[in-house]
């Protein structure tokens, strides 16, 4: 019983990662109808930049805000430079700018700080949590930093003008140039957003998955089955999705024999087809209707 | 009267196609328009050139200031609401959003207030006021969409085919709510419309395209009254 409870609780913790992974990919999903291939790559980046931030002596949590703002920063400049131009290109040379985008996002990254693998600190130090054993302090942490960020971002979509203007833009661009709103502005903002919250997933994995350019291929894919199975075109769904892939995987790793450490990730891919096939708008999203 | 609204030898496109050609007319400040015609008259895209969501040559002055090179949001921001063709309406959120959107680039300050006024203008709204724009029927839309576009407070208002789809008993009254705007708000209003009698009752100028030009133009009473366009769009 006890090693069910732990399984579940470290999949919460690992779950909060994805779900923030699959929240950041269904934003952009959602401002411009493609899948940031490059997201994990993207959060990588930030991770490492934080790293640097820290290795000049910047304090953990002067790191983590700095890298915040430069990835809302970066994700902008993103959009701006390379997928503002592509906006009307047909969906293939989004994919192939996606592509490039993660090249050469990993191969920078290894340029300038190598492909060894670095310790990451955690804030929260990795002691049992409340004396229990059930769960680390540093799991504990990764929640609780979820948590907050998704209360954060529902009262910003919820209660603030520019978030009613963001989620106008996205669900129906043309009636909301129509009310006034800069619709070109809000994927930028959106692109801004999923950058920093990638980072938050990134500098709080990487105590556990350690820090090299590689270190977020794992995750992504995770993130993907989280948002694909909450559906594509829900924010919530991506969350509930992130926690339910997390725990999902932590169980069939610990319960299925003959799956272990080895073949966790081909069981998140089994998952993505499975839900394509039998339920392709996911638990939570809404089938998308084309007229033709 | 001065012109608030100037249109002059407007081309507009799509692709390679040409749906209008060279029209010119103007809207005086404070007045009802109409345009009327039939299918694929060019109506439409008349609408769409003024707020450039088409590609279009020509000169298109509101009050005084050119909008050619101006984007959609920034010519929405000098007070141009446009009721979109089949409304527009933002489905996945309430209809109080919906009015807050309407209102989105004005600052905070009336805003509230400005949503009670359209309770009362649409008493249907306030019922609805947290269901999903979505779930309201095609009447109640069309009212949401009217009451988004004026909570930007505009000048001038553009209404694409506001009767499209809607019994004719809710028609009339939108037309009545149209034409009390126009009179209390000062809202100079341009409607594009199939329904010919109901939009001359309101209008006081008209105008009729066909293919893309302006083939007659005059006071609204003036033309209900005329043959051709008795015969081809009032059908008696």
């Amino acid at each position: 019983m006890e090693l069910l409870t732990n399984q579940i609780l470290a999949g919460i913790a690992t779950g909060a990662i994805y779900a923030c992974m699959a929240l950041a990919v269904v934003m952009i999903y959602q401002a411009i109808d493609h899948l940031n291939f490059a997201q994990g790559e993207m959060a990588m980046f930030s991770t490492f930049m934080s790293w640097q931030l820290m290795q000049w002596g910047v304090p953990y949590w002067g790191a983590f805000l700095l890298t915040l703002a430069l990835s809302f920063a970066g994700g902008i400049v993103i959009e701006r430079l390379l997928f503002k131009p592509l906006a009307k290109a047909p969906i293939l040379t989004n994919v192939a700018g996606f592509i490039a985008l993660f090249a050469i996002i990993n191969s920078c990254a290894g340029l300038i700080w190598d492909f060894t693998i670095k310790q990451y600190p955690t804030p929260f130090g990795s002691a049992p949590f409340l004396g229990s054993q059930l769960i680390s302090t540093h799991q504990a942490g990764m929640i609780g930093v979820t948590v907050l960020l998704l209360i954060a971002l529902y009262v910003f979509f919820r209660y603030t003008r520019i978030g009613l203007a963001m989620r106008a833009a996205a669900s129906v661009p043309e009636s909301a140039r129509l009310v006034g709103i800069n619709t070109s502005w809000m994927i930028a903002l959106g692109w801004g957003m999923a950058a920093a919250i990638g980072s938050i997933a990134g500098m709080l994995i990487a105590p556990v998955v350690f820090l090299e350019p590689n270190m977020m291929g794992g995750v992504l894919i995770y993130g993907f089955a989280a948002a694909v199975l909450g559906g594509l075109t829900s924010p919530f769904g991506a969350v509930v999705g992130g926690f339910l892939v997390g725990i999902f995987e932590n169980l069939a790793g610990t319960y299925i024999p003959g799956v272990g450490n080895e073949l966790k990730l081909p069981i998140a891919l089994a998952l993505i087809i499975t839900v394509l096939v039998v339920k392709p708008a996911g638990l939570f999203g809404r089938p998308i209707v084309k007229r033709v | 009267m001065t012109a608030l609204l100037n249109i002059k030898a407007l081309n507009a496109f799509y692709g390679q196609v040409q749906a209008l050609h060279g029209l010119e007319f103007s809207l005086n400040e404070g007045s009802v328009t109409t345009l009327l015609g039939a299918n694929g008259a060019g109506k439409t895209t008349t609408l769409r050139a003024i707020c450039n969501m088409v590609r279009s040559t020509g000169a298109i002055e509101f009050d005084g200031a050119s909008l050619s090179n101006r984007s959609t949001e920034n010519i929405v921001r000098l007070g141009i609401a446009h009721v979109p063709q089949g409304r527009g309406t933002f489905t996945t959120m309430t209809v109080e959003e919906n009015l807050q959107l309407g209102a989105i680039t004005r600052s905070k300050d009336g805003v509230a207030s400005d949503i009670e006024r359209m309770y009362a203008h649409f008493p249907v709204l306030k019922q609805r006021h947290t269901q999903q724009a979505g779930t309201l029927s095609g009447g109640e839309q069309q009212m949401l969409a009217v009451a988004r576009a004026l909570m930007l407070r505009p000048r001038l208002m553009l209404l694409d085919e506001p009767s499209f789809g809607l019994a004719p008993l809710i028609v009339r009254d939108l037309f009545k709510i149209l034409g009390k705007i126009n009179r209390e708000d000062k809202v100079t209003i341009l409607v594009v419309e199939q329904n010919a009698q109901l939009a001359l009752e309101i209008a006081d100028q008209a105008y009729v395209i066909e293919t893309g030009r302006i083939v007659m133009s005059g006071k609204a009473n003036e033309i209900a009254d005329n043959e051709d366009v008795r015969r081809s769009y009032l059908g008696y």
